[in-house]
């Protein structure tokens, strides 16, 4: 139930969705999303997570433009499979430009919510033959070789970083959904 | 809203009024044009004041936006508040000791802020307990009650809790008077003209806030109402209404009545200071709570004070003068110059104003009318500026603006009433629905008021509301007062009883409001900092639950082991770093109350299994998506049951295959 109302969140972004500017006093009203309240104080979300990470420019561009933000700011719990920009780069380049324009909005928002799944995971839960719901309504296999943490067999988590509404798993490979 | 239906609005504001036909002149003005756009503050746009409104015999302070009056908060002061587990927690209860022990509600009338030179500046607000009497401070921070200290030698302390232009001292005045220090408390009632005395407590506050009486004033047994700390040229006196000079001890609604004049007593607590440094107060015993929070720890301490100094005003001289001031006495209410002392009778036809400058002189001249139980009584005349004439009937209490204007209620007459200090000349007067307490004025009490609005706090609102029952909401509402004539923008309903409140700028306090607790500086003896030190400890019959809660869990999930007869303390720690994200805790069967708990905070709860079974825990605030996850159960066995004390997240699997 949970799960199918953060599908819903997650699919429904209004527009309009971009960051205030950040010299704002912490306590004006945000006339953004939940993502544009100023707080240099609190643990960083996972949206300033991957904003804060040199290697996540171009996660952190398809998730604006799949006007995610708003909904990866608010209080989760999420986990993030986050694809490097070395992961993006493996993908076809006419594939990956065209999945960033308004036509092919739908697709850019069902391959990254197939890289969100709502609850926290830490990776000592993930176990060989797991399988994850995703947010996009699909499922992702867990698998462990070596002690390496395998996604669809299709990329590993090679980093974990804690956030305030989740965690972030950094990953080396893109997610696909499965083909329906 | 559309001009057109703000007109209707309008006219049908007006209509009703003229079908009542009872209420008080220029009642058809009561709601104009444009007020809704006035008082409107759109979705998502902050609100310009912070209002603080005394929750009365709730026991609470309520915190309101201005001019939108709408609720931000209700913040626990002195009763029990089992949504926020407020004297229900471990480590909450000390702040509701007293020394005749736990007391849980209390009767708060009058917030009043911490003021530097004269003016507010948003560190905290104080309230009083009128019927165990007590100060309370809280931290406009945290919006948190951080200390309260208990009054000795006190009887409903509504005096109380006026403070000096820096926040030196704030005051607490009995209002009835008790069997005095001397006597041994155990005289007939009968004898209150002779074994009956007033006393003041003046507590110092100190640079980060702490509370200490720093001594009592001994005065004659009457009852002390309100007071107004002097302010620039009279900073260093403090002003009291005095009301039942007559000294009854029955039937006050007679008896307290029968002189012409009562008093407003006249303070110079700097004299009063002086005696204290040529050693010349007297420490007697004396028994009183002095609570205080600390937010490290994130635990209250209870300590039991054993003394306190008292002054004797009738033999220290020129500490108090008596000031003749008709009909029992309510507001006593200093203007922005400190020049003016403005006291309501409740019971009076006029409106005194009198003079600093004047009183001086005529303490300098002694033109004295006598005295009063030892005390000398100024003559009226020599003290007064001027009397506001016919003004309204039942004046209660007065505040000002920044242009020389005082607003005075009228609780007969259910009015608020403009007025010129200087002049004394009537200048508007708009009703109220009805029967109207205090005022406010953001800043109307110090030398730096804001000119923008009165709010008037009412009694009574038949046909304001939608009816709910034999009771209805007690209300604000708020005027514009930034034109010649005051003009009401919105009514709202309040918590509890609103008796006095004030206001302040919202940028005073917002840029400094706290967002959580930094778990590094928890130092609490049962904090668990991750869930690595998740822990359940038995101790004997104790079993204490080191337990932490993040989105969307607690650590551990499943206790087992416990066994009739034990004692639970569940000690939740919020792991969250992150601002606005308590979690709650609850367990079935708990006869206290949940926990809700800060980020970076830890809060304990006794739970007293009273029967064997498996009992239900879970979050209760929703915190995230996955907040109906956020669950856990503790299994009670009978007494002198093997199974062994156990706990664990995620692993009590009961699956073979897993070996879990």
């Amino acid at each position: 139930m949970a799960l199918a109302g953060i599908t819903f969140l997650l699919g429904a972004c209004s527009g309009g969705a971009e960051p205030a500017s950040g010299n704002e006093s912490a306590s004006t009203p945000s006339k953004g999303g939940q993502e544009a309240v100023q707080d240099d104080e609190s643990q960083k979300d996972v949206v300033k997570v991957a904003v804060g990470s040199a290697d996540h420019t171009t996660l952190v561009a398809a998730l604006k433009q799949a006007e995610l933000v708003t909904a990866l700011a608010n209080a989760g719990p999420f986990t993030v499979f986050a694809p490097t920009n070395d992961a993006f780069g493996k993908v076809d380049k006419a594939t990956l430009d065209a999945l960033m324009t308004d036509e092919k909005k739908a697709d850019l928002q069902n391959i990254l919510q197939y890289h969100v799944t709502t609850s926290a995971l830490k990776t000592e839960w993930l176990r060989d033959g797991q399988s994850l719901g995703m947010v996009n309504g699909d499922n992702l296999k867990i698998s462990i070789k070596n002690g390496k943490i395998w996604l669809n067999d299709a990329a590993q988590i090679i980093a974990t970083v804690p956030a305030s509404n989740g965690i972030v798993h950094v990953i080396d490979g893109v997610l696909l959904p499965p083909a329906k | 809203m559309s001009h057109k239906l703000l007109t209707l609005l309008a006219l049908f504001a007006a209509g009703t009024v003229a079908l009542t036909g009872c209420k008080p002149k220029n009642a058809g003005n009561a709601v104009s044009g444009n007020a809704a756009e006035k008082a409107y503050v759109a979705p998502g746009e902050y609100d310009e004041y912070y209002n603080f409104v005394s929750g009365g015999f709730s026991g609470q302070m309520a915190v309101y936006g201005l001019p939108s009056g709408r609720l931000l908060r209700v913040i626990p002061v002195f009763s029990v508040d089992p949504e926020k587990g407020y004297g229900y927690s471990e480590e909450t209860k000390a702040m509701l000791n007293t020394s005749h022990g736990f007391v849980p509600w209390d009767d708060l009338h009058h917030p009043e802020m911490s003021q530097t030179n004269g003016e507010i500046d948003g560190r905290w607000v104080f309230g009083n307990a009128n019927n165990t009497p007590r100060v309370a401070r809280i931290d406009l921070t945290t919006f948190r009650t951080a200390e309260i200290i208990e009054l000795p030698n006190s009887g409903g302390n509504h005096s109380s809790p006026f403070a000096t232009e820096n926040t030196e001292y704030v005051v607490a005045g009995t209002r009835f008077s008790v069997p005095s220090v001397g006597s041994g408390g155990d005289v007939p009632i009968n004898t209150y003209k002779q074994n009956f005395k007033g006393y003041i407590s003046f507590i110092s506050v100190g640079q980060e806030g702490e509370m200490d009486i720093a001594f009592q004033l001994e005065c004659p047994g009457v009852n002390f109402d309100l007071a107004r700390a002097g302010k620039d040229k009279s900073h260093g006196w403090f002003f009291f209404s005095c009301y039942n000079t007559e000294q009854a001890n029955t039937l006050l609604e007679v008896n307290a009545s029968q002189r012409d004049k009562d008093f407003i007593m006249a303070v110079n607590w700097k004299k009063a200071e002086e005696y204290i440094k040529q050693g010349l107060g007297k420490k007697v015993p004396a028994k009183y709570a002095h609570n205080k929070y600390d937010e490290n720890s994130h635990t209250a301490t209870s300590e039991i004070k054993n003394e306190v100094l008292i002054l004797d005003t009738k033999e220290l001289k020129d500490i108090c003068y008596f000031i003749p001031c008709p009909k029992s006495p309510h507001g006593c209410d200093v203007d922005p110059t400190g020049n003016y002392i403005v006291g309501s009778g409740k019971l009076a036809a006029i409106i005194p104003v009198f003079s600093f400058d004047k009183l001086q002189q005529a303490i300098a001249n002694k033109d004295f009318d006598g005295e009063y139980e030892g005390i000398p009584v100024v003559k009226y005349e020599s003290a007064l500026h001027g009397e506001v004439q016919k003004p309204g009937l039942g004046p209660l209490h007065t505040e000002f603006d920044a242009n020389g204007n005082a607003y005075t209620s009228f609780f007969v007459s259910s009015e608020v009433v403009k007025w010129n200090v200087q002049s004394l000349q009537v200048l508007d007067r708009v009703p109220t629905y009805y029967s109207v307490g205090h005022l406010c004025v953001p800043g109307g009490n110090t030398r730096k008021p804001s000119g923008k609005y009165v709010i008037a706090y009412n009694k009574i609102t038949k046909d304001r509301y939608l009816p709910t029952g034999p009771e209805l909401t007690q209300s604000a509402q708020i005027y514009d007062i930034s034109g010649d004539k005051m003009q009401l923008i919105l009514d709202f309903p309040t918590i509890g009883e609103p008796h006095y409140a004030q206001a302040a700028p919202a940028e005073l306090i917002r840029e400094r409001s706290k967002k959580f607790y930094k778990i590094e500086e928890n130092s609490h003896p049962q904090v668990a900092k991750g869930e690595a030190e998740a822990k359940v400890v038995r101790e004997g019959n104790e079993v204490h639950v080191y337990m932490t809660s993040i989105r969307s869990h607690f650590s551990p999930d499943n206790i087992e082991g416990v066994k009739m007869g034990d004692v639970v303390y569940f000690h939740v720690t919020n792991l969250e770093q992150d601002w606005d994200v308590p979690h709650g805790f609850a367990v079935k069967g708990a006869q206290n109350a949940e926990l809700l708990i800060m980020p970076g905070e830890t809060q304990t709860l006794k739970w007293v299994p009273d029967r064997v079974g498996v009992f239900p825990m879970y979050c209760t605030d929703f915190c995230s998506a996955l907040h109906q996850e956020m669950q856990g159960y503790i299994r009670v066995s009978p007494a002198g049951s093997n199974v062994p004390l156990t706990f664990s997240l995620g692993t009590n699997t009961g699956d073979p295959a897993t070996g879990q």
